[in-house]
Protein backbone atom coordinates (compact mmCIF):
# COMPACT_ATOMS: atom_id res chain seq x y z
CA UNK A 1 0.00 0.00 0.00
CA UNK A 2 3.00 2.63 0.89
CA UNK A 3 2.04 6.16 0.75
CA UNK A 4 -0.60 6.07 -1.97
CA UNK A 5 -2.85 4.59 0.48
CA UNK A 6 -4.86 1.28 -0.16
CA UNK A 7 -6.45 2.42 -3.84
CA UNK A 8 -2.85 2.97 -5.36
CA UNK A 9 -3.92 6.76 -7.10
CA UNK A 10 -1.85 9.61 -6.21
CA UNK A 11 -4.93 12.34 -6.39
CA UNK A 12 -8.33 10.74 -5.82
CA UNK A 13 -11.63 13.49 -5.79
CA UNK A 14 -14.97 12.44 -4.65
CA UNK A 15 -17.79 14.42 -5.13
CA UNK A 16 -16.33 18.29 -4.77
CA UNK A 17 -18.70 20.75 -5.22
CA UNK A 18 -17.75 24.99 -5.00
CA UNK A 19 -20.03 27.59 -4.79
CA UNK A 20 -19.36 31.51 -5.40
CA UNK A 21 -22.53 33.26 -3.97
CA UNK A 22 -25.58 31.70 -6.09
CA UNK A 23 -22.88 30.35 -8.78
CA UNK A 24 -22.18 27.31 -9.07
CA UNK A 25 -18.71 26.29 -10.21
CA UNK A 26 -17.85 23.22 -9.68
CA UNK A 27 -20.45 20.65 -8.99
CA UNK A 28 -20.39 16.55 -8.34
CA UNK A 29 -16.51 16.63 -9.63
CA UNK A 30 -15.18 13.13 -9.13
CA UNK A 31 -11.80 11.51 -10.85
CA UNK A 32 -8.70 9.85 -9.81
CA UNK A 33 -4.81 10.19 -11.41
CA UNK A 34 -2.78 7.27 -11.01
CA UNK A 35 0.92 7.70 -9.98
CA UNK A 36 3.31 8.93 -13.17
CA UNK A 37 0.59 9.99 -15.51
CA UNK A 38 -0.47 13.73 -16.92
CA UNK A 39 -3.73 13.80 -16.48
CA UNK A 40 -5.74 16.99 -18.03
CA UNK A 41 -8.72 18.72 -16.91
CA UNK A 42 -10.03 20.13 -20.39
CA UNK A 43 -13.17 22.34 -20.79
CA UNK A 44 -13.81 26.23 -22.41
CA UNK A 45 -12.74 28.83 -20.15
CA UNK A 46 -15.18 29.35 -17.21
CA UNK A 47 -16.19 25.72 -17.31
CA UNK A 48 -15.11 24.99 -13.36
CA UNK A 49 -11.48 23.69 -14.08
CA UNK A 50 -9.48 26.36 -12.11
CA UNK A 51 -11.66 26.03 -9.31
CA UNK A 52 -11.25 22.46 -9.43
CA UNK A 53 -7.43 22.34 -9.97
CA UNK A 54 -7.51 25.05 -6.74
CA UNK A 55 -9.57 22.59 -4.37
CA UNK A 56 -7.32 19.93 -5.24
CA UNK A 57 -4.48 21.84 -4.56
CA UNK A 58 -5.74 23.07 -1.18
CA UNK A 59 -5.97 26.59 -2.06
CA UNK A 60 -9.78 26.61 -2.14
CA UNK A 61 -11.84 24.62 0.13
CA UNK A 62 -14.60 22.65 -1.69
CA UNK A 63 -17.81 22.89 -0.26
CA UNK A 64 -18.76 19.65 -0.37
CA UNK A 65 -16.70 16.05 -0.73
CA UNK A 66 -13.34 14.72 -0.43
CA UNK A 67 -9.87 15.39 -2.03
CA UNK A 68 -6.65 13.56 -1.07
CA UNK A 69 -3.23 13.64 -2.34
CA UNK A 70 -1.07 11.12 -1.13
CA UNK A 71 -3.07 10.47 1.14
CA UNK A 72 -3.16 13.66 2.83
CA UNK A 73 -6.12 15.88 3.09
CA UNK A 74 -4.92 18.83 0.47
CA UNK A 75 -6.45 21.79 2.74
CA UNK A 76 -5.95 20.15 6.10
CA UNK A 77 -2.74 19.25 5.58
CA UNK A 78 -1.48 21.59 3.04
CA UNK A 79 1.65 22.57 5.21
CA UNK A 80 2.64 19.12 5.25
CA UNK A 81 1.87 18.27 1.79
CA UNK A 82 3.31 21.52 0.34
CA UNK A 83 7.01 20.13 0.38
CA UNK A 84 5.76 16.81 -1.94
CA UNK A 85 3.10 18.94 -4.40
CA UNK A 86 4.74 21.68 -7.33
CA UNK A 87 1.98 24.38 -8.25
CA UNK A 88 2.06 26.61 -11.32
CA UNK A 89 -0.98 28.98 -11.01
CA UNK A 90 -3.15 30.33 -13.92
CA UNK A 91 -2.16 34.03 -14.44
CA UNK A 92 0.28 34.33 -11.37
CA UNK A 93 2.37 37.35 -11.23
CA UNK A 94 5.79 37.79 -8.96
CA UNK A 95 7.08 41.31 -7.92
CA UNK A 96 8.34 42.92 -10.64
CA UNK A 97 11.40 43.85 -9.76
CA UNK A 98 12.57 40.56 -8.38
CA UNK A 99 15.28 38.72 -10.23
CA UNK A 100 14.76 34.84 -11.58
CA UNK A 101 17.79 33.30 -9.32
CA UNK A 102 16.25 35.33 -5.64
CA UNK A 103 13.05 33.73 -6.72
CA UNK A 104 14.35 30.31 -7.16
CA UNK A 105 16.56 31.00 -3.83
CA UNK A 106 13.83 31.92 -2.01
CA UNK A 107 11.68 29.45 -2.95
CA UNK A 108 14.54 26.92 -2.26
CA UNK A 109 14.49 28.28 1.32
CA UNK A 110 11.45 27.27 2.01
CA UNK A 111 11.36 23.12 1.65
CA UNK A 112 13.78 20.78 3.10
CA UNK A 113 14.27 19.05 0.07
CA UNK A 114 15.60 20.75 -3.02
CA UNK A 115 16.86 20.59 -6.57
CA UNK A 116 19.64 22.21 -7.72
CA UNK A 117 18.53 25.50 -9.08
CA UNK A 118 20.95 26.34 -11.58
CA UNK A 119 20.80 23.05 -13.29
CA UNK A 120 17.11 23.59 -13.07
CA UNK A 121 17.08 27.15 -14.98
CA UNK A 122 19.83 25.27 -16.99
CA UNK A 123 17.57 22.76 -18.09
CA UNK A 124 14.45 24.97 -18.55
CA UNK A 125 16.75 27.36 -21.22
CA UNK A 126 16.91 30.54 -18.51
CA UNK A 127 20.36 30.12 -17.47
CA UNK A 128 21.19 33.39 -19.54
CA UNK A 129 17.98 35.20 -17.43
CA UNK A 130 19.33 34.51 -13.76
CA UNK A 131 20.16 37.85 -13.19
CA UNK A 132 16.92 39.50 -15.22
CA UNK A 133 13.90 40.92 -13.78
CA UNK A 134 10.68 39.08 -13.14
CA UNK A 135 9.15 41.86 -15.14
CA UNK A 136 11.74 42.13 -18.78
CA UNK A 137 10.96 37.86 -18.82
CA UNK A 138 8.88 37.06 -21.81
CA UNK A 139 5.96 35.07 -21.43
CA UNK A 140 7.62 31.95 -22.16
CA UNK A 141 10.02 32.88 -19.84
CA UNK A 142 7.72 33.77 -17.23
CA UNK A 143 5.94 29.90 -17.55
CA UNK A 144 9.13 28.73 -17.27
CA UNK A 145 10.25 30.22 -14.56
CA UNK A 146 6.55 29.18 -12.78
CA UNK A 147 7.65 25.37 -13.71
CA UNK A 148 11.29 25.68 -12.17
CA UNK A 149 9.62 27.25 -9.08
CA UNK A 150 7.01 24.37 -9.07
CA UNK A 151 9.61 22.09 -9.53
CA UNK A 152 12.58 23.47 -7.10
CA UNK A 153 11.43 20.93 -4.25
CA UNK A 154 11.54 17.81 -6.25
CA UNK A 155 7.33 17.20 -6.30
CA UNK A 156 5.45 14.20 -6.60
CA UNK A 157 2.65 15.84 -7.95
CA UNK A 158 2.88 18.26 -10.01
CA UNK A 159 -0.44 20.69 -10.91
CA UNK A 160 0.07 23.18 -14.25
CA UNK A 161 -3.05 25.48 -14.85
CA UNK A 162 -3.64 26.80 -18.38
CA UNK A 163 0.55 26.21 -19.13
CA UNK A 164 0.48 27.78 -22.46
CA UNK A 165 -2.39 29.91 -22.75
CA UNK A 166 -1.05 33.51 -24.44
CA UNK A 167 2.32 31.85 -25.79
CA UNK A 168 3.71 31.30 -29.39
CA UNK A 169 3.33 27.54 -30.89
CA UNK A 170 7.03 27.55 -30.61
CA UNK A 171 6.87 28.05 -26.80
CA UNK A 172 4.12 25.99 -26.05
CA UNK A 173 5.97 22.94 -28.17
CA UNK A 174 9.16 23.81 -25.70
CA UNK A 175 7.38 23.02 -22.96
CA UNK A 176 5.17 20.45 -23.52
CA UNK A 177 8.41 19.15 -23.81
CA UNK A 178 9.06 19.60 -20.28
CA UNK A 179 5.84 18.43 -19.38
CA UNK A 180 7.09 14.98 -20.58
CA UNK A 181 10.07 15.12 -18.98
CA UNK A 182 8.44 15.66 -16.05
CA UNK A 183 6.44 13.07 -16.45
CA UNK A 184 9.44 10.98 -17.30
CA UNK A 185 11.14 11.38 -14.25
CA UNK A 186 7.93 9.38 -12.48
CA UNK A 187 5.64 12.28 -11.60
CA UNK A 188 2.21 12.69 -11.79
CA UNK A 189 0.66 15.62 -13.15
CA UNK A 190 -2.26 17.08 -13.08
CA UNK A 191 -3.00 19.83 -15.62
CA UNK A 192 -5.60 22.02 -17.09
CA UNK A 193 -5.75 23.41 -20.65
CA UNK A 194 -8.87 24.45 -22.82
CA UNK A 195 -6.20 23.50 -25.86
CA UNK A 196 -7.45 20.31 -27.48
CA UNK A 197 -4.50 19.98 -29.02
CA UNK A 198 -2.66 20.16 -26.09
CA UNK A 199 -4.78 17.35 -24.17
CA UNK A 200 -4.31 15.14 -26.69
CA UNK A 201 -0.55 15.41 -27.29
CA UNK A 202 0.23 15.75 -23.80
CA UNK A 203 -2.38 14.38 -21.40
CA UNK A 204 -2.42 10.09 -20.61
CA UNK A 205 -6.10 10.32 -19.45
CA UNK A 206 -8.91 13.64 -20.00
CA UNK A 207 -11.69 14.83 -18.04
CA UNK A 208 -13.97 16.94 -19.81
CA UNK A 209 -15.29 19.56 -17.85
CA UNK A 210 -18.07 22.08 -19.15
CA UNK A 211 -20.66 23.75 -16.51
CA UNK A 212 -18.71 22.89 -13.97
CA UNK A 213 -19.65 19.42 -14.37
CA UNK A 214 -17.72 16.27 -15.82
CA UNK A 215 -18.90 14.90 -18.71
CA UNK A 216 -16.17 11.81 -19.36
CA UNK A 217 -13.30 10.49 -18.50
CA UNK A 218 -10.88 8.83 -20.16
CA UNK A 219 -7.44 8.05 -22.64
CA UNK A 220 -8.30 10.73 -25.94
CA UNK A 221 -7.66 7.88 -28.05
CA UNK A 222 -10.66 6.47 -26.38
CA UNK A 223 -13.19 9.12 -25.63
CA UNK A 224 -12.52 9.87 -29.53
CA UNK A 225 -13.21 5.79 -30.15
CA UNK A 226 -16.34 5.90 -27.87
CA UNK A 227 -18.00 9.11 -29.38
CA UNK A 228 -16.62 9.81 -32.47
CA UNK A 229 -15.91 6.11 -34.25
CA UNK A 230 -16.82 7.79 -37.52
CA UNK A 231 -13.79 7.59 -39.81
CA UNK A 232 -13.27 9.35 -43.04
CA UNK A 233 -10.94 8.20 -46.01
CA UNK A 234 -10.08 10.88 -48.82
CA UNK A 235 -9.45 9.57 -51.96
CA UNK A 236 -8.75 10.05 -55.63
CA UNK A 237 -8.96 8.02 -58.34
CA UNK A 238 -9.27 7.87 -62.27
CA UNK A 239 -11.37 4.81 -62.30
CA UNK A 240 -14.68 4.21 -63.59
CA UNK A 241 -15.07 1.74 -61.29
CA UNK A 242 -14.28 3.08 -57.89
CA UNK A 243 -17.70 4.50 -56.59
CA UNK A 244 -19.39 1.03 -56.93
CA UNK A 245 -17.12 -0.88 -55.57
CA UNK A 246 -16.73 1.57 -52.56
CA UNK A 247 -20.12 1.86 -52.01
CA UNK A 248 -20.48 -1.99 -52.04
CA UNK A 249 -18.52 -2.00 -48.46
CA UNK A 250 -20.50 -3.12 -45.91
CA UNK A 251 -19.04 -0.40 -43.51
CA UNK A 252 -19.49 2.42 -46.08
CA UNK A 253 -21.91 4.73 -44.24
CA UNK A 254 -21.66 8.19 -46.72
CA UNK A 255 -19.77 8.99 -49.95
CA UNK A 256 -19.64 12.22 -51.92
CA UNK A 257 -17.81 12.21 -54.81
CA UNK A 258 -16.45 15.55 -56.60
CA UNK A 259 -15.39 14.76 -59.90
CA UNK A 260 -12.60 12.54 -59.32
CA UNK A 261 -12.00 13.14 -55.72
CA UNK A 262 -13.88 10.78 -53.30
CA UNK A 263 -14.94 11.99 -49.40
CA UNK A 264 -16.51 8.18 -47.66
CA UNK A 265 -17.21 7.94 -44.15
CA UNK A 266 -17.50 4.43 -42.23
CA UNK A 267 -17.49 3.19 -38.58
CA UNK A 268 -15.08 1.99 -36.60
CA UNK A 269 -11.14 1.70 -36.23
CA UNK A 270 -11.33 -1.39 -38.68
CA UNK A 271 -12.78 1.09 -41.86
CA UNK A 272 -9.68 2.28 -43.12
CA UNK A 273 -8.35 -0.85 -43.11
CA UNK A 274 -11.11 -2.14 -45.25
CA UNK A 275 -10.99 0.82 -47.72
CA UNK A 276 -7.32 -0.05 -48.32
CA UNK A 277 -8.20 -3.92 -48.91
CA UNK A 278 -11.12 -2.78 -51.42
CA UNK A 279 -8.73 -0.81 -53.45
CA UNK A 280 -5.90 -3.17 -53.17
CA UNK A 281 -8.73 -6.01 -54.63
CA UNK A 282 -10.21 -4.01 -57.18
CA UNK A 283 -6.71 -2.93 -58.52
CA UNK A 284 -7.91 0.82 -58.34
CA UNK A 285 -4.97 3.07 -58.58
CA UNK A 286 -5.03 6.53 -56.29
CA UNK A 287 -3.05 9.57 -56.97
CA UNK A 288 -4.21 11.06 -53.29
CA UNK A 289 -5.09 8.53 -50.14
CA UNK A 290 -5.83 10.43 -46.54
CA UNK A 291 -7.85 9.58 -43.50
CA UNK A 292 -9.11 12.57 -41.39
CA UNK A 293 -9.25 11.12 -37.78
CA UNK A 294 -11.67 12.87 -35.40
CA UNK A 295 -10.21 14.29 -32.44
CA UNK A 296 -10.55 15.78 -28.75
CA UNK A 297 -12.40 18.85 -30.72
CA UNK A 298 -14.67 16.65 -32.36
CA UNK A 299 -15.91 14.58 -29.16
CA UNK A 300 -15.82 18.26 -27.16
CA UNK A 301 -18.40 19.39 -30.30
CA UNK A 302 -20.32 15.82 -30.25
CA UNK A 303 -21.00 15.49 -26.37
CA UNK A 304 -21.92 19.72 -25.59
CA UNK A 305 -23.11 20.38 -29.48
CA UNK A 306 -20.73 23.29 -29.36
CA UNK A 307 -17.09 24.08 -30.24
CA UNK A 308 -15.33 24.61 -27.24
CA UNK A 309 -13.62 28.13 -28.53
CA UNK A 310 -17.41 29.34 -28.75
CA UNK B 1 6.72 28.96 11.73
CA UNK B 2 8.47 31.59 10.07
CA UNK B 3 10.50 29.85 7.67
CA UNK B 4 11.33 32.08 5.14
CA UNK B 5 10.69 35.30 7.13
CA UNK B 6 14.51 36.87 6.81
CA UNK B 7 14.84 35.78 3.32
CA UNK B 8 11.74 37.09 2.12
CA UNK B 9 12.17 40.58 4.33
CA UNK B 10 15.37 41.22 2.89
CA UNK B 11 14.27 40.19 -0.67
CA UNK B 12 11.62 42.86 -0.22
CA UNK B 13 13.85 45.62 1.14
CA UNK B 14 16.06 44.72 -2.11
CA UNK B 15 13.30 44.88 -4.29
CA UNK B 16 11.72 47.95 -2.82
CA UNK B 17 15.04 49.82 -3.27
CA UNK B 18 14.77 48.70 -7.00
CA UNK B 19 11.66 50.78 -7.69
CA UNK B 20 12.17 54.08 -9.26
CA UNK B 21 11.85 56.24 -6.43
CA UNK B 22 12.18 53.71 -3.59
CA UNK B 23 14.35 54.74 -1.92
CA UNK B 24 14.52 58.30 -2.93
CA UNK B 25 11.25 59.12 -2.56
CA UNK B 26 10.75 56.99 0.84
CA UNK B 27 14.39 57.81 2.96
CA UNK B 28 15.87 60.49 1.23
CA UNK B 29 13.21 63.11 0.17
CA UNK B 30 12.48 64.10 3.63
CA UNK B 31 15.85 64.14 4.85
CA UNK B 32 16.23 66.48 2.16
CA UNK B 33 13.58 68.65 2.67
CA UNK B 34 14.13 69.08 6.28
CA UNK B 35 18.36 69.63 5.23
CA UNK B 36 16.64 72.41 2.31
CA UNK B 37 14.22 74.13 5.37
CA UNK B 38 17.12 73.57 8.24
CA UNK B 39 19.18 76.23 5.56
CA UNK B 40 16.27 78.85 4.93
CA UNK B 41 15.59 78.78 8.35
CA UNK B 42 19.04 78.11 10.03
CA UNK B 43 20.01 82.08 10.90
CA UNK B 44 16.79 82.68 12.21
CA UNK B 45 16.73 79.63 14.55
CA UNK B 46 18.50 80.20 17.63
CA UNK B 47 18.27 78.40 21.17
CA UNK B 48 17.53 81.96 22.31
CA UNK B 49 14.17 82.51 20.30
CA UNK B 50 11.82 80.74 22.98
CA UNK B 51 8.51 80.84 20.60
CA UNK B 52 10.42 78.80 18.23
CA UNK B 53 12.14 76.28 20.55
CA UNK B 54 8.90 74.71 21.72
CA UNK B 55 7.72 73.64 18.18
CA UNK B 56 11.57 72.67 17.05
CA UNK B 57 12.09 70.77 20.27
CA UNK B 58 9.35 68.63 20.27
CA UNK B 59 6.91 69.50 17.86
CA UNK B 60 9.04 68.56 14.85
CA UNK B 61 11.02 65.10 15.88
CA UNK B 62 7.55 64.25 16.43
CA UNK B 63 5.79 65.68 13.40
CA UNK B 64 8.69 64.15 11.45
CA UNK B 65 8.37 60.84 12.83
CA UNK B 66 4.74 60.83 12.13
CA UNK B 67 4.62 61.73 8.78
CA UNK B 68 7.68 58.77 8.15
CA UNK B 69 5.19 56.74 9.76
CA UNK B 70 2.01 57.41 7.85
CA UNK B 71 4.33 57.57 4.78
CA UNK B 72 5.21 53.82 5.60
CA UNK B 73 1.64 53.08 6.01
CA UNK B 74 0.24 54.27 3.02
CA UNK B 75 3.15 52.68 1.22
CA UNK B 76 2.58 49.52 2.82
CA UNK B 77 -1.35 49.61 2.42
CA UNK B 78 -0.54 50.22 -1.42
CA UNK B 79 2.00 47.30 -2.19
CA UNK B 80 -0.26 44.93 -0.64
CA UNK B 81 -2.93 45.92 -2.74
CA UNK B 82 -0.84 45.61 -5.98
CA UNK B 83 0.40 42.46 -4.37
CA UNK B 84 -2.92 40.83 -4.66
CA UNK B 85 -4.28 42.15 -7.54
CA UNK B 86 -1.40 40.85 -9.69
CA UNK B 87 -1.70 37.08 -7.86
CA UNK B 88 1.49 37.77 -6.21
CA UNK B 89 -0.19 37.06 -3.12
CA UNK B 90 -1.84 34.17 -4.38
CA UNK B 91 1.34 32.64 -5.66
CA UNK B 92 3.56 33.15 -2.48
CA UNK B 93 0.40 31.39 -0.28
CA UNK B 94 0.67 28.47 -2.27
CA UNK B 95 4.18 27.64 -1.16
CA UNK B 96 5.39 26.48 2.88
CA UNK B 97 5.03 30.75 3.24
CA UNK B 98 2.79 31.38 6.12
CA UNK B 99 -0.01 33.96 5.69
CA UNK B 100 1.66 35.43 8.81
CA UNK B 101 5.40 35.31 7.66
CA UNK B 102 4.43 37.32 4.32
CA UNK B 103 2.50 40.04 6.00
CA UNK B 104 5.45 40.08 8.61
CA UNK B 105 7.99 40.74 6.13
CA UNK B 106 6.27 43.59 4.66
CA UNK B 107 5.99 44.78 8.21
CA UNK B 108 9.53 44.51 8.76
CA UNK B 109 10.31 46.15 5.43
CA UNK B 110 8.50 49.56 6.08
CA UNK B 111 9.78 49.51 10.13
CA UNK B 112 13.29 49.25 8.50
CA UNK B 113 12.81 51.71 6.18
CA UNK B 114 11.64 54.09 8.65
CA UNK B 115 14.45 53.55 11.06
CA UNK B 116 16.87 54.29 7.86
CA UNK B 117 14.92 57.88 7.06
CA UNK B 118 14.75 59.07 10.77
CA UNK B 119 18.10 57.76 11.23
CA UNK B 120 19.37 60.22 8.57
CA UNK B 121 16.50 62.62 9.87
CA UNK B 122 18.63 63.04 12.90
CA UNK B 123 21.81 63.01 11.81
CA UNK B 124 21.10 65.44 9.64
CA UNK B 125 18.78 67.77 12.31
CA UNK B 126 22.26 67.23 14.36
CA UNK B 127 23.79 69.44 11.99
CA UNK B 128 21.45 71.75 11.17
CA UNK B 129 18.71 72.59 14.15
CA UNK B 130 19.51 73.56 17.75
CA UNK B 131 17.95 70.54 19.66
CA UNK B 132 19.28 69.24 22.48
CA UNK B 133 20.49 65.95 21.94
CA UNK B 134 20.20 64.36 25.54
CA UNK B 135 16.57 63.09 24.31
CA UNK B 136 15.97 59.59 25.90
CA UNK B 137 16.61 57.77 22.27
CA UNK B 138 15.96 54.17 23.50
CA UNK B 139 12.83 55.04 25.09
CA UNK B 140 11.29 57.49 21.84
CA UNK B 141 12.87 54.33 19.57
CA UNK B 142 10.28 52.29 21.68
CA UNK B 143 7.84 54.53 21.84
CA UNK B 144 7.45 54.52 18.36
CA UNK B 145 7.96 51.06 17.42
CA UNK B 146 5.04 51.02 19.01
CA UNK B 147 3.21 53.89 17.79
CA UNK B 148 4.21 52.21 13.98
CA UNK B 149 2.91 49.32 14.96
CA UNK B 150 -0.23 50.45 16.09
CA UNK B 151 -0.91 52.41 13.08
CA UNK B 152 0.77 49.98 11.03
CA UNK B 153 -2.45 47.72 11.90
CA UNK B 154 -4.87 50.12 10.83
CA UNK B 155 -2.50 49.97 7.84
CA UNK B 156 -3.27 46.74 7.37
CA UNK B 157 -7.10 47.02 7.79
CA UNK B 158 -7.44 49.37 5.33
CA UNK B 159 -5.57 46.76 2.54
CA UNK B 160 -7.76 44.12 3.86
CA UNK B 161 -10.56 46.02 2.48
CA UNK B 162 -9.84 48.34 -0.08
CA UNK B 163 -11.55 46.67 -3.41
CA UNK B 164 -8.68 47.68 -5.83
CA UNK B 165 -4.82 48.75 -5.63
CA UNK B 166 -5.75 52.29 -7.44
CA UNK B 167 -8.15 52.84 -4.51
CA UNK B 168 -5.72 51.82 -2.09
CA UNK B 169 -3.45 55.05 -1.56
CA UNK B 170 -6.31 57.41 -1.88
CA UNK B 171 -8.23 55.71 0.83
CA UNK B 172 -5.75 55.22 2.63
CA UNK B 173 -4.81 59.23 2.80
CA UNK B 174 -8.24 59.78 3.18
CA UNK B 175 -8.39 57.65 6.53
CA UNK B 176 -5.39 58.72 8.03
CA UNK B 177 -4.29 62.38 6.70
CA UNK B 178 -7.35 63.85 8.57
CA UNK B 179 -6.21 63.01 11.85
CA UNK B 180 -3.30 65.11 11.57
CA UNK B 181 -4.60 68.61 12.48
CA UNK B 182 -6.62 66.64 15.41
CA UNK B 183 -3.98 64.76 17.43
CA UNK B 184 -2.34 66.90 19.16
CA UNK B 185 0.56 67.74 16.79
CA UNK B 186 0.05 71.09 15.56
CA UNK B 187 -2.49 72.65 18.57
CA UNK B 188 -2.22 71.12 22.36
CA UNK B 189 -4.98 69.27 22.86
CA UNK B 190 -6.31 70.97 26.03
CA UNK B 191 -7.10 74.49 23.69
CA UNK B 192 -9.42 72.31 21.21
CA UNK B 193 -13.13 73.43 21.74
CA UNK B 194 -14.94 70.35 23.80
CA UNK B 195 -16.38 68.50 20.80
CA UNK B 196 -13.11 68.36 18.91
CA UNK B 197 -11.62 67.14 22.48
CA UNK B 198 -13.99 64.11 22.12
CA UNK B 199 -12.86 63.29 18.53
CA UNK B 200 -8.89 63.68 19.11
CA UNK B 201 -9.70 61.31 21.91
CA UNK B 202 -11.36 58.94 19.83
CA UNK B 203 -8.03 58.96 16.96
CA UNK B 204 -5.59 56.52 17.91
CA UNK B 205 -2.38 59.19 16.45
CA UNK B 206 -3.85 61.19 18.99
CA UNK B 207 -1.99 58.59 21.73
CA UNK B 208 0.67 57.89 19.66
CA UNK B 209 1.57 62.06 19.20
CA UNK B 210 1.03 62.34 22.81
CA UNK B 211 3.10 59.28 23.66
CA UNK B 212 6.18 60.70 22.03
CA UNK B 213 5.88 64.22 22.86
CA UNK B 214 5.83 63.03 26.48
CA UNK B 215 8.86 60.30 25.85
CA UNK B 216 10.92 63.30 23.63
CA UNK B 217 10.41 65.59 26.52
CA UNK B 218 11.95 63.07 28.95
CA UNK B 219 8.60 62.11 30.80
CA UNK B 220 8.37 58.93 32.64
CA UNK B 221 6.34 55.60 31.05
CA UNK B 222 4.22 55.42 33.63
CA UNK B 223 2.44 58.30 32.86
CA UNK B 224 1.88 57.45 29.52
CA UNK B 225 0.50 53.85 30.09
CA UNK B 226 -2.56 55.29 29.08
CA UNK B 227 -1.31 56.25 25.56
CA UNK B 228 0.43 52.23 25.51
CA UNK B 229 -2.76 51.11 26.52
CA UNK B 230 -4.92 52.71 23.92
CA UNK B 231 -2.54 51.69 20.76
CA UNK B 232 -2.08 48.35 21.74
CA UNK B 233 -5.85 47.69 21.86
CA UNK B 234 -5.67 49.46 18.53
CA UNK B 235 -3.06 47.26 17.23
CA UNK B 236 -4.87 44.01 18.86
CA UNK B 237 -8.49 45.32 17.20
CA UNK B 238 -7.25 45.81 13.58
CA UNK B 239 -4.94 43.18 13.53
CA UNK B 240 -7.50 40.72 14.65
CA UNK B 241 -9.87 42.23 12.32
CA UNK B 242 -7.63 42.02 9.05
CA UNK B 243 -7.19 38.50 10.16
CA UNK B 244 -10.75 37.90 9.68
CA UNK B 245 -11.25 39.75 6.53
CA UNK B 246 -7.82 40.07 4.77
CA UNK B 247 -8.24 38.65 1.04
CA UNK B 248 -5.71 37.18 -0.78
CA UNK B 249 -6.92 37.67 -4.31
Amino acid sequence: MGVFGTSGQVIQVSGIRKTYGSTVAVSDVSFEVSEGEIFGLIGPNGAGKTTTMECVEGVRRPDQGAVSILGLDPYRDMYQLQNSIGVQLQEAQLQKRIKVWEALDLWASLYPKTVDGDRLLEQLGLAGKRNAWFMTLSGGQKQRLFIALALINDPEVVFLDELTTGLDPQSRRAIWELVRDIRDRGKTVLMTTHLMEEAERLCDRVAIIEHGKIIDIGSPAELVRRHCPTRTVILATGNELAEERLRAMPSLETLTRQDSQFTIQGRGDEFVTEVIHCLAENRIRVTDFRTLLPNLEDVFLKLTGHSIRD
Amino acid sequence: MFRGLWKLTWLEIKIFLREPLGAFGTILFPVLVFVVVGRLLGGRLTPGSIAATGFIRVGLPVLASVLVALSAVLSLVTIISIYREGGILKRLRATPLRPQTILTAHVLVKLALTVASLVLLVLAGKRYYPVNVDVPVFGFAMALLISTLSILSIGFLIASIVPTARFAQPIGAAILYPMLPFCGLFVPLQSLPPALQTVARMLPLTYAVSLLQGIWKGEAWSAHIGDVAALVAVFAICTALSAKVFRWE
